[in-house]
């Protein structure tokens, strides 16, 4: 493999064979003369390492309620739940490897054959950004998303979110909301509506459209979907809250095992790869802006005839363990690169996307889910909100200035003395 | 009186190999070389031919912008090489020593009675001058200016660095003599600070600012230190000076003889028996690092600390201004999945799988291996963990890769030296030459606006 690497070395193809090499060995390079000498331990595939391994349990978790979810559709949820008995089941993990697997798969595949491409046009080394972004981009899709829609969007979303900025560490957008907010643009049907959130519901209702008897619809409406309806009723006879904090609940593939985000937001910031600063202040965001809302039910400001009643007196902290905030504000709005970059821009950065993503979830009746479109939004404001935390920094330094001791040099004042002889 | 500061952010890096404290003597070098790479910015003009004989204290060259400052030789004996490299810019002047060494004597100063331009002007005869370094810019300072205040650091927190309370042992009267001297340039304080449980000889003098500092990697940078006491802004100039360099420029003034005698430290886990020794500068680094031993051959000798020092070898030279030479091991080897397994062995900010942060107290063996490759900055938030500055690092480095200058200006470049961004290089995860980019940064903000 060294010697593969080295046969290649300055040809064009050598940014795909470093990548290859890179996988399997950290290299032989030595710290440069001028630098320092020693570096530590961490690198860029070691901290997107780490964020994968955060994102492992939510993936396994996901693949087995791909089958749950299809399962209780058709049969109806079981009574007396047990975790060994009617979710961690061999059937039900076999959904999830002919639908999420091949997400995966696709989602890889794509994108990191358009990285490739890229590295080896620009010649650079392949960047490891998208190793995130390919676990990401599965786990936040409904699950009957076409396979070649997925490909069409991870193309989209890695070329014109991220490529054309220069890569990995050079992006505005979160290549993964990128390509979420693609495919929620372009292909709206597939996005929305009660019958893509659990698998065959739309192949089932495609078939009793065209006449097919024998066959029973199914039904998979999200929680938000219910109560963007006013159908609290319905929504809370389906599912307990327990249910929704551990993930047991339709959604996107991988966005409903709060509990296991919750987990894997610890683990982020136990390892210091992730902002705690940002996770905190979404999580305070979003419940203020909760909070506001169900203070405007209380004043009856709002009743029940209204239709953003049924979100608006959803209790506020519920919308935490409910649809994509609490994968959205760990995996999500934690992304370094379009974040913001200052401790101070973090908070209010973090705060904004909890605010604005409740904001969203209340206010827009044809998709009641706003993480994705807040994420987008405040990557794009985030520049700004650095710009003013750094000015801060640079006024206090101005201040300073006014005290400043500035002394002339020797030869200005012998300058003067010789002016003053002259005279 | 002193103050204390304690500074919370930073990292100490702790290595294998520290220097145990006695003092050798170091075998004579037979050859001791003055390398220009050590004078940032200098233009030399040869002041001497190839063949000439030197006295110990006599002038090579001088500064082609500041024509009276000198650079002197260590020792006696003839100017035998000077090494040129691309456009015959000097690299290196070699003096073999003369079995019998002769000094260059001036006559003393009567610092009481002198002003400050007459004693400018006898720290520059007698090549003294260029111990003297400025902020802004961190170069040698410009004998035409007068700075607001002057700093010393004696307390140590580099890793593996020479203990100056230590090295310092018996040298009051030369600092005294120097801090007195220097004291007289400036209108301002001469800030000296120490550790906070340090018996330091530095605390003690007449005529200093005291403080006393504690706290990790980088409390004892004294660019850390003029942050938290007294800010560099615009148009402002401190100069600063080591204590090691402070004991030559007292002794000069105290005797009139340039002495180019210092205790070093040799460090380093590659090192069998680390420990000081009394060398000069410009000495061969074989004259006290086999005295030593080494552990292996592929090992690499820096000249300073794992964090700034130059890059050296074994049939290198000690440079002008350090007190420490470090031998580490060279890591030029593949590790097999080094990227995603568990690493115990090396040092980490984070705790993504690496364990350091369980062994406080540890001491490490790390090797040259940069362990990843270069990328773009990524990960944010890293580097204030360890940068106690009221800068906003990333910003300000970004700044610099972009030259451009107004921001430089704003984010805090004059209060800065490269040595300040070692640690933030250090932690980098993306590998990016931190003290390279600030350095290309200084040299152009200097250029521009001077």
């Amino acid at each position: 493999m060294h010697e593969l690497k080295m046969k290649y070395q300055g040809k064009k193809m050598a940014p795909a064979f470093n990548a290859f090499h890179t996988f399997l060995f950290a290299p032989n390079e030595t710290t440069h003369a001028g630098g320092t000498h020693v570096k530590s331990a961490d690198d860029l595939k070691r901290t997107m390492n780490t964020v994968i391994m955060a994102l492992v349990p939510v993936l396994l978790f996901s693949m087995f309620n791909a089958g749950y979810q299809h399962f209780s559709a058709i049969n109806g949820f079981p009574e007396n739940f047990s975790l060994t008995e009617h979710f961690l089941t061999w059937d039900n993990f076999w959904i999830g490897i002919i639908k999420v697997l091949p997400l995966l798969a696709v989602s890889y595949g794509v994108g990191l054959l358009v990285e490739f491409i890229f590295a080896v046009i620009k010649g650079h080394e392949v960047e490891e950004g998208y190793l995130v972004t390919g676990i990401l981009v599965p786990l936040i899709v409904p699950i009957d998303t076409p396979l070649w829609m997925l490909a069409v969007a991870v193309v989209f979303g890695v070329v014109i979110g991220k490529e054309v900025f220069g890569g990995t560490g050079m992006n505005i957008l979160n290549p993964a909301l990128t390509i979420r907010a693609f495919l929620f643009f372009a292909y709206p049907t597939w996005m929305s509506g009660d019958k893509v959130w659990v698998h065959e519901a739309r192949e089932r209702a495609d078939q009793i459209a065209e006449g097919a008897t024998g066959v029973d619809a199914i039904s998979g409406e999200t929680i938000l979907g219910y109560l963007a309806q006013n159908n609290e009723a319905a929504m809370s006879a389906k599912y307990s809250v327990a249910d929704m904090f551990y993930g047991f609940i339709p959604g996107s593939v991988g966005e409903t095992p709060t509990l296991l985000i919750l987990l894997g937001g610890l683990f982020l910031i136990f390892t210091k790869i992730a902002s705690w600063r940002i996770m905190v202040s979404a999580v305070i965001g979003s419940l203020v802006m909760g909070l506001i809302f169900n203070q405007v039910v209380a004043l009856e400001w709002v009743t029940e005839s209204s239709g953003f009643y049924g979100l608006m007196s959803f209790d506020y902290w519920k919308h935490l363990i409910v649809g994509g905030l609490a994968f959205g504000i760990v995996y999500m709005a934690t992304d370094p690169v379009t974040g913001a970059q200052t401790n101070r821009g973090k908070w209010i950065y973090g705060f904004l996307i909890g605010f604005i993503s409740v904001m969203i979830r209340v206010f827009n009746p044809a998709y009641p889910e706003g993480v994705f479109l807040a994420i987008l939004l405040m990557n794009v404001f985030a520049p700004t909100i650095d710009h003013y935390v750094i000015r801060g920094n640079v006024k206090r330094r101005l201040k300073r200035l006014s005290n400043a001791t500035i002394l002339p040099k020797d030869s200005d004042s012998k300058a003067q003395e010789l002016q003053a002889e002259t005279v | 009186m002193s103050k204390d500061i304690r500074i919370k952010k930073g990292l100490n890096i702790n290595l294998v190999g520290e220097a145990e404290k006695t003092t050798s003597k170091a075998v004579l070098s037979n050859v001791y070389a003055i390398k220009l790479e050590d004078f940032h910015g200098i233009t030399p003009k040869m002041l001497v031919k190839q063949g000439a004989e030197v006295k110990a204290g006599e002038a090579l060259f001088y500064n082609k912008n500041v024509e009276d400052m000198l650079f002197v030789s260590p020792v006696s004996g003839e100017l035998i090489e000077i090494e040129r490299g691309a456009r015959r810019r000097i690299l290196t002047l070699k003096i073999l020593a003369d079995k019998e060494q002769q000094t260059l004597e001036h006559s003393k100063l009567d610092v009481e009675a002198a002003n400050s331009q007459e004693i400018k002007k006898y720290l520059l005869n007698g090549g003294c001058w260029p111990f003297i370094k400025q902020r802004p810019y961190d170069v040698v300072a410009d004998p035409d200016t007068n700075p607001k205040s002057i700093f010393i650091s004696g307390y140590v927190t580099a890793p593996l660095a020479a203990d100056l309370d230590y090295v310092l042992q018996g040298k009051e009267a030369e600092l005294q003599a120097a801090i007195s001297t220097l004291g007289k340039l400036t209108v301002g304080k001469v800030h000296v600070s120490v550790g906070k449980s340090s018996n330091s000889p530095l605390a003690g003098l007449n005529g200093i600012e005291l403080h006393k500092f504690s706290g990790p990697h980088p409390a004892g940078l004294v660019g850390t230190q003029i942050n938290k006491i007294d800010p560099i802004n615009k148009g402002e100039l401190v100069w600063t000076v080591t204590p090691q360099d402070l004991v030559i420029i007292g002794e000069y003034l105290l005797t009139g003889k340039f002495n180019a005698e210092r205790t070093i430290a040799l460090v380093g886990s590659s090192v069998k028996a680390p420990k000081y020794y009394k060398t000069k500068i410009g000495t061969e680094v074989s004259t006290f690092l086999y005295g030593s031993g080494v552990h292996s051959e592929n090992i690499r000798v820096i000249n300073g600390d794992v964090l700034t020092g130059s890059k050296s070898s074994p049939d290198g030279y000690l440079g002008y201004y350090n007190n420490t030479v470090t031998a580490i091991p060279e890591g030029d080897d593949y590790e097999f999945f080094g990227w995603n397994k568990p690493i115990f062995n090396k040092i980490s900010n984070t705790r993504a799988l690496t364990f350091s942060w369980m062994m406080p107290k540890k001491k490490f063996d790390l090797t040259t291996n940069t362990n990843g490759e270069h990328r773009a900055f990524v990960l944010t938030g890293q580097y204030e963990q360890v940068f106690p500055l009221d800068i906003y690092p990333m910003q300000l480095l970004k700044a610099c890769m972009v030259k451009d200058l107004d921001e430089m200006e704003q984010l805090g470049l004059y209060e800065v030296a490269p040595e300040d961004f070692s640690l933030t290089e250090f932690i980098c995860v993306s590998k990016q030459p931190h003290q390279q980019i600030i350095r290309e940064g200084l040299d152009l903000l200097q250029q521009e606006i001077g």
